[in-house]
C-alpha cells in the first residue's frame, strides 16, 4: 500500500487514548507483511519485530509512533438526551463547535456538537470562547432512548474527512500520529531492501496523548539500545515564529536537545546529507512532549532520538501535511538503521 | 580549589561533557568509573559484595540556554534550558557552543522604549545573544543551531568566608562527592555525578536503576533566602548555619531514619546543621527513591543564595561542614553504626 | 464495617508518617493473610490465595493530607506548608492535631481581600506564649492532620480521612470475608499517595502483578451547584473510566462491571477530569499492568468533614469478593 493510501486508511480508524484497539489491529495487519513477528503487550502497545542479519546478541532499535488520537468522552446524559462531554488529550475548545462526531455507545451513533445560533447570542457572548462544559452533543434521541444507548464514559470521536489538496498535500486527521505509523510501515518496507544487523522493533504505542504512557511500558519490555520516536512537529504558518516551526515538504525535522543523544542526532543528519534526503532541525530545550520523553529514561537509560513530521493545525480535524515528508522520513530511518551494528553501539558511549 | 574549576566549567543540562571530564580526570585513579547511556558518571568505591549498597548523587548540569535560531543579522535567538528567572537574563555575558564563543545578551535600550514597556519584564523571545557577527553566514562559521549557551562568571571568594560564582547548584555537591572518593570503604559506595537534573531529574533514575542501592543520599545546593524582602518564615535556609537536611519537597519525603542519623552525627561532632524549612522544589531524590522496589533516600544541601543565577553565593564553611558530615555518615556505616 | 472505618479515620497518618496506621492495619489483617510484610518505603503488603494463581494487586492508601511545620516564630506561632493538596480556603479556623496529641487552630494574617489568602499568610496557634514553649510541643518538620471525631447518621458517615481509610477498611474487610480465592491476591496498603502516588509504584514493581485494582475515594457531583460529575453518594460503588492518572483498561472495566451485574450490586461510572490514584502508578509498572479503580463516592474530599455512605463501602467489599471468587482472566 502506498503511503498516502495507508494514511487515509489509518486515519479513518477510531482510537482515542485508552481505546486504540481498532487502529492497532489495522496497523498490525498492514505491517505484518514486512516484519517477522507481531505481538500486543498487556497495555495494548502493538509491537512488530523485524529481525536483523547480525550475529546474536543483535543490537536492538526501537522505533515508536503512537496509535492514539485525542478525543472526547461522555460525562453525562443530560435532560432532553443531550450528551455532556470532556476531552481526552489536549483539545483547543475553539475548534470543537459545530463538528460532526460519532458517539461509541452500544452502537456507533452519529451526532453533532451543538451551539446556540449567533442570532440568539448577546454581543458579549459572541466574543467569548465557549467552554467545553457548556457544549453538548446532539444525537437526535430523547432522554430515555439516549440513556439506553449511551453510558457515562463512552468514547466520542470527531468525524474525519480525508482531503487531497494541491500537490502532495493532504488534510484531515488524525495524522498525529497516524503519519508516524505510516512512517514505521514504510521504514519496515524499506528495510526489506536494506541489509541491517539490528533487530528493529516497530512499536505503535498507546496513550501518548494523555501522558506518554504506552512507551513507558513498551520500552521497559523491549529494552532497546536505541530508541527513536516518530511524531509530528509544528508546521510553519502565519502567526507563528520561524523559530518554533518547521516547514512542510522540507523533510523530517531531526530534534536536538537534552532529550536526544547527540551522536544519534549527528548521525541522522550525516545520513540525510550523504543520501541527499531533505531534513530540518528542531530544538527541544527540555524533555519533549513525545514518546522520546519516556523512552530515554527507561531502565538504565536509552540513547534516544526524535524525528518530527511537519504538520499544520495540530490537534484539529484538518491537520495538514505533505506526504513526501513521510517517505523521506522513512528513507532516513531505514538508511540510518542500516548502519547500526555492535561497533556503532560502542561509539554511542560517552567519552 | 576543586570548586573553582567545576564552577567555571560549562555544563548546561544535556551538555555536561566538560564537567564530566574535569571530574573524571580527578577521580579516575581513585575509583572504578563508568559512564552510562545518558552520560551519568558512576564512580565505584569499596567492596562490591558488602552491605549496604550506598548511592551518593550530585548533579553535574546547570541551567542555561540553547541556540534556537540564527537571525539574518547574525543575532542568536535562544530558549531556556531549566528554570531560569527571565528577569536575570538581560545584559549577561555568555559563552556559546563547544567553541565557547563569547557573546552578550542584549535587549533594546531603555531610552528607546515607551514608558509602559519599560515597566514590563523582558521576555525570553525578545532577547538575543550578540556574538558580534553581522550576518547569519558569519555567525554560522563559529556557532550552530542547538549549541548550548552558558553563563560565564569567574569564581571568587569574598566577604566573610563566602564564595560567588555560577553553577554552585550543584557543583558543590560534585565537589563533596569527589572528596569522599579519596577514602576507602568496606561496603559498596557509588558516587554518581548525574546529568539533566535541571530539566526534570532525568539522569538520576536510570543510574539508580542500574545500581539498585539499599540507600541513597543526594548532595545538593538549595534555596537560601536569608536576605532582605523575605520574611523569616520564607527563608528556607540560612547561610553559614551548616548543611541543610530536607524533610520534604515537591518530589520526595526524606527517609526519616537517615535524616535523624545525620542530625545526630552533626550534633555529636559539633557540626552545625539546619532543616530546609520549605517544601517547594525538588531534586534527584524524587527519582531515586521510587526506583524499582523503593530506595530510602535523603538529601543534604549547601545553602545557596541566588540559585539558578550566574551569581550564586555560598558559605565555604557550609560546604566544608557538608563534606565532613558526609564523611562521618559513611564512616558510621562502615563501623556498623547505621542500619535501616 | 462502620466501627472499622471510624476507628481507622482517627489514626494519625499524614504522608510519610503512616506507621501508626500501618501497625493498626497489620494487627487487623495478620490472622487472615498468608504472609504480611513491609517494603522499603513502608507499604504494608498482605498476601492471600493460591500460589500460581493470577497475581492481583489491590491497593488502598494509608496516608492522609496534612500540614508540616516549617517555622516557629518568636511568639510561638507555627508557619506551615501543605502535605498533599488542600484547598487553602478550607484551612482558616480549622483545628489540626499533631502525632503527640497537641491541638492547634489555624489563624490568618490580616487580609485586605479573601483573594489574598495563601498558605504563607496562615499560621497554627497551639496556645504557646513564645518560641521556647512552642518548641516543647512541636518542632520544625512535625506534621499535623485535620482534627475531628467521627459522626454517624444512619447510612452516612462523617469523618476526616475517609480518603482513603474507607478504602483501607474495604480491603481489610474483603480479606477477612474472603473464603477462598484461586488467585494470588496482594492486599497493599500504600504510603504517600497524596503527595504523588509514590508507594504504589514501588510496591507494584516488587509484586509484579498481572492485574491492579485501586480502591480509593472519588469526588461527587451531587451537591448544590457542584461541578458536573455523574457520581453520587449512596448510589453504589463507582467504576472509574478515567482520571488524570489512568485510563481504566477495558478488560478490567469489564471484569468489574460483570461482577457487579452478576451480584446485582449497584455501581456508577466515573469520568473524573482531575485527580489520580494508585492505579496511575500500578499500570505503568514494568511491562504494564492492566489496572482499574473502584471508587467510594465521598463529598468534601480533603476537608475535616468528608462524607460517605456505608452501603457504598459494603457494596465495594461484595464486588471485590465476587471478582476474586474465580480465576481472573483478562481478554
Amino acid at each position: 500500500m502506498e503511503a498516502v493510501e495507508l494514511l487515509e486508511r489509518l486515519s479513518t480508524e477510531w482510537g482515542i487514548s485508552g481505546y486504540e484497539n481498532r487502529v492497532a489491529a489495522f496497523w498490525e495487519k498492514t505491517i505484518t507483511t514486512v516484519v517477522d513477528e507481531v505481538r500486543r503487550d498487556r497495555l495494548g502497545n502493538a509491537i512488530a519485530l523485524k529481525k536483523g542479519a547480525g550475529e546474536e546478541p543483535r543490537p536492538k532499535v526501537m522505533v515508536a509512533a503512537h496509535l492514539d488520537e485525542i478525543g472526547l468522552m461522555v460525562t453525562k446524559v443530560d435532560k432532553g438526551g443531550f450528551l455532556r462531554f470532556t476531552t481526552v488529550g489536549g483539545f483547543d475548545p475553539r475548534v470543537l463547535l459545530a463538528k460532526e462526531v460519532t458517539v461509541l455507545g452500544k452502537k456507533p451513533l452519529p451526532g453533532v456538537i451543538g451551539a446556540k445560533p449567533p442570532h440568539l447570542l448577546s454581543a458579549g457572548e459572541r466574543k467569548e470562547v465557549v467552554k467545553v462544559e457548556k457544549m453538548f452533543i446532539d444525537i437526535g434521541y430523547g432522554e430515555t432512548r439516549a440513556r439506553e444507548l449511551v453510558s457515562v464514559g463512552d468514547p466520542v470521536v470527531l468525524k474525519r474527512r480525508f482531503e487531497r489538496l494541491q500537490g502532495k498535500t493532504v488534510a484531515g486527521g488524525p495524522f498525529d500520529d497516524r503519519a508516524g505509523l505510516v512512517v514505521l510501515y514504510e521504514t519496515a518496507r524499506e528495510l526489506e531492501r536494506v541489509r541491517h544487523e539490528a533487530d528493529v522493533y516497530f512499536v505503535g504505542t498507546v496513550q501518548e496523548e494523555v501522558g506518554v504512557r504506552g512507551s513507558v511500558v513498551s520500552t521497559y519490555g523491549i529494552e532497546p539500545d536505541i530508541g527513536i520516536a516518530v511524531d509530528v512537529g509544528f508546521g510553519d504558518m502565519p502567526g507563528t515564529s520561524e523559530e518554533d516551526t518547521i516547514e512542510l515538504g522540507k523533510g523530517p525535522a531531526v530534534a536536538l536537545g537534552p532529550n536526544i543523544h547527540p551522536n544519534l542526532h549527528r548521525d541522522l543528519v550525516e545520513v540525510a546529507k550523504s543520501r541527499h534526503i531533505p531534513y530540518q532541525l528542531e530544538i527541544a530545550p527540555g524533555p519533549t512532549g513525545t514518546d522520546a520523553r519516556a523512552i530515554q529514561i527507561s531502565r538504565t537509560g536509552i540513547a534516544t532520538a526524535l524525528v518530527s513530521i511537519p504538520l499544520r493545525y495540530m490537534h484539529t480535524t484538518v491537520e495538514t501535511l505533505v506526504t513526501s515528508d513521510l517517505v523521506n522520513t522513512a528513507y532516513l530511518l531505514a538508511s540510518f538503521i542500516g548502519q547500526v551494528d555492535k561497533k556503532y553501539l560502542e561509539g554511542l558511549k560517552w567519552s | 580549589m576543586v570548586l573553582k574549576g567545576l564552577s567555571e566549567a560549562a555544563g548546561v543540562a544535556g551538555d555536561e561533557k566538560d564537567v564530566r571530564n574535569l571530574i573524571l580526570d580527578r577521580i579516575c585513579d581513585l575509583a572504578r568509573t563508568e559512564i552510562d547511556a545518558l552520560g551519568n558518571l558512576i564512580a565505584f568505591k569499596g567492596k562490591g559484595t558488602g552491605k549496604p549498597r550506598v548511592m551518593l548523587a550530585a548533579h553535574m548540569d546547570e541551567v542555561g540556554l540553547i541556540l534556537s535560531r540564527v537571525e539574518r543579522n547574525g543575532l542568536l535567538r535562544f530558549k531556556k534550558v531549566g528554570g531560569i528567572d527571565d528577569r536575570i537574563l538581560p545584559s549577561q555575558p555568555v559563552r556559546v557552543g563547544p567553541g565557547k564563543v563569547p557573546g552578550v545578551i542584549g535587549a533594546g535600550p531603555v531610552h528607546l522604549q515607551k514608558p509602559e514597556a519599560q515597566r514590563a519584564v523582558f521576555k525570553t523571545e525578545d532577547l538575543y545573544v550578540d556574538i558580534g557577527a553581522r550576518t547569519r553566514e558569519e555567525a554560522e562559521q563559529v556557532i550552530k543551531l542547538g549549541d548550548y549557551i552558558s553563563f560565564v562568571t569567574a569564581y571568587q571568594e569574598f566577604g566573610d568566608g563566602l564564595a560567588r560564582g555560577k553553577a554552585f547548584d550543584d557543583r558543590v555537591g560534585c565537589t563533596a562527592l569527589m572528596e569522599i572518593l579519596e577514602k576507602d570503604y568496606d561496603f559498596p559506595v557509588y558516587a554518581v555525578f548525574t546529568v539533566q537534573e535541571e530539566v526534570g531529574l532525568r539522569g538520576a533514575g536510570t543510574a539508580a536503576f542500574r545500581i539498585n542501592p539499599d540507600l541513597a543520599l543526594v548532595v545538593e545546593a538549595t534555596t537560601c533566602a536569608d536576605t532582605p524582602e523575605t520574611e523569616e518564615h520564607g527563608e528556607a535556609t540560612r547561610l553559614g548555619q551548616g548543611p541543610a537536611v530536607s524533610l520534604m519537597d515537591a518530589t520526595s519525603i526524606a527517609d526519616r531514619r537517615i535524616v535523624r542519623h545525620l542530625v545526630e552525627l552533626a550534633d555529636k561532632n559539633g557540626i552545625p546543621i539546619q532543616y530546609r524549612r520549605a517544601t517547594a522544589g525538588g531534586n534527584d531524590s524524587g527519582r531515586i527513591h521510587l526506583t524499582r522496589t523503593g530506595v530510602p533516600t535523603a538529601s543534604l544541601s549547601v545553602p545557596c543564595r541566588y540559585l539558578h543565577s550566574p551569581v550564586c553565593v555560598i558559605s565555604l564553611r557550609d560546604l566544608e561542614y557538608t563534606i565532613q558530615l558526609l564523611g562521618l555518615f559513611l564512616d558510621s556505616i562502615q563501623k556498623g553504626g547505621f542500619r535501616l | 464495617m462502620n466501627d472499622l472505618i471510624g476507628e481507622l479515620t482517627q489514626i494519625h497518618g499524614p504522608s510519610g508518617n503512616e506507621e501508626w496506621v500501618r501497625e493498626a492495619i497489620r494487627a487487623l489483617i495478620e490472622p487472615h493473610a498468608n504472609q504480611v510484610w513491609t517494603d522499603a518505603l513502608g507499604n504494608l503488603i498482605a498476601s492471600a490465595g493460591r500460589e500460581g494463581g493470577t497475581r492481583v494487586m489491590l491497593s488502598a492508601h494509608m496516608d492522609e493530607v496534612g500540614v508540616m511545620v516549617t517555622h516557629v516564630d518568636e511568639e510561638g506561632f507555627l508557619r506551615f506548608d501543605r502535605v498533599g493538596s488542600i484547598n487553602p480556603y478550607f484551612l482558616p479556623g480549622r483545628r489540626v492535631v499533631f502525632a503527640n496529641g497537641t491541638v492547634g487552630t489555624i489563624g490568618t494574617e490580616r487580609l485586605d481581600s479573601i483573594k489574598d489568602l495563601e498558605v504563607s499568610r496562615l499560621f497554627i496557634d497551639i496556645g504557646a506564649r513564645n518560641r521556647s514553649s512552642a518548641l516543647e510541643k512541636v518542632r520544625v518538620g512535625d506534621l499535623a492532620t485535620f482534627w475531628g471525631p467521627v459522626h454517624n447518621m444512619g447510612d452516612t458517615i462523617l469523618a476526616k480521612s475517609l480518603d482513603d481509610r474507607i478504602g483501607c477498611a474495604v480491603l481489610v474487610q474483603t480479606l477477612k470475608e474472603l473464603q477462598e480465592t484461586p488467585n494470588l491476591v496482594f492486599f497493599v496498603f500504600t504510603v504517600q499517595e497524596e503527595v504523588g502516588i509514590r508507594g504504589a509504584r514501588t510496591a507494584a514493581y516488587g509484586l509484579d502483578p498481572e492485574v491492579g485494582i485501586a480502591v480509593d475515594v472519588t469526588a461527587t457531583g451531587d451537591t448544590p451547584k457542584a461541578r458536573r460529575l455523574e457520581v453520587s453518594v449512596g448510589k453504589g460503588v463507582a467504576v472509574k473510566i478515567k482520571d488524570r492518572s489512568v485510563m481504566t483498561h477495558p478488560a478490567v472495566k469489564k471484569l468489574l462491571v460483570d461482577a457487579a451485574e452478576e451480584q446485582g450490586i449497584p455501581y456508577q461510572f466515573e469520568v473524573l477530569e482531575f485527580g489520580g490514584t494508585d492505579a496511575g502508578a500500578i499500570h505503568l509498572t514494568r511491562e504494564g499492568v492492566p489496572s482499574g479503580v473502584l471508587s467510594i463516592p465521598v463529598r468534601y474530599v480533603h476537608s475535616p468533614s468528608e462524607m460517605a455512605s456505608l452501603e457504598d463501602a459494603e457494596n465495594c467489599v461484595r464486588l471485590l469478593k465476587q471478582v476474586l471468587s474465580r480465576p481472573i482472566r483478562l481478554d
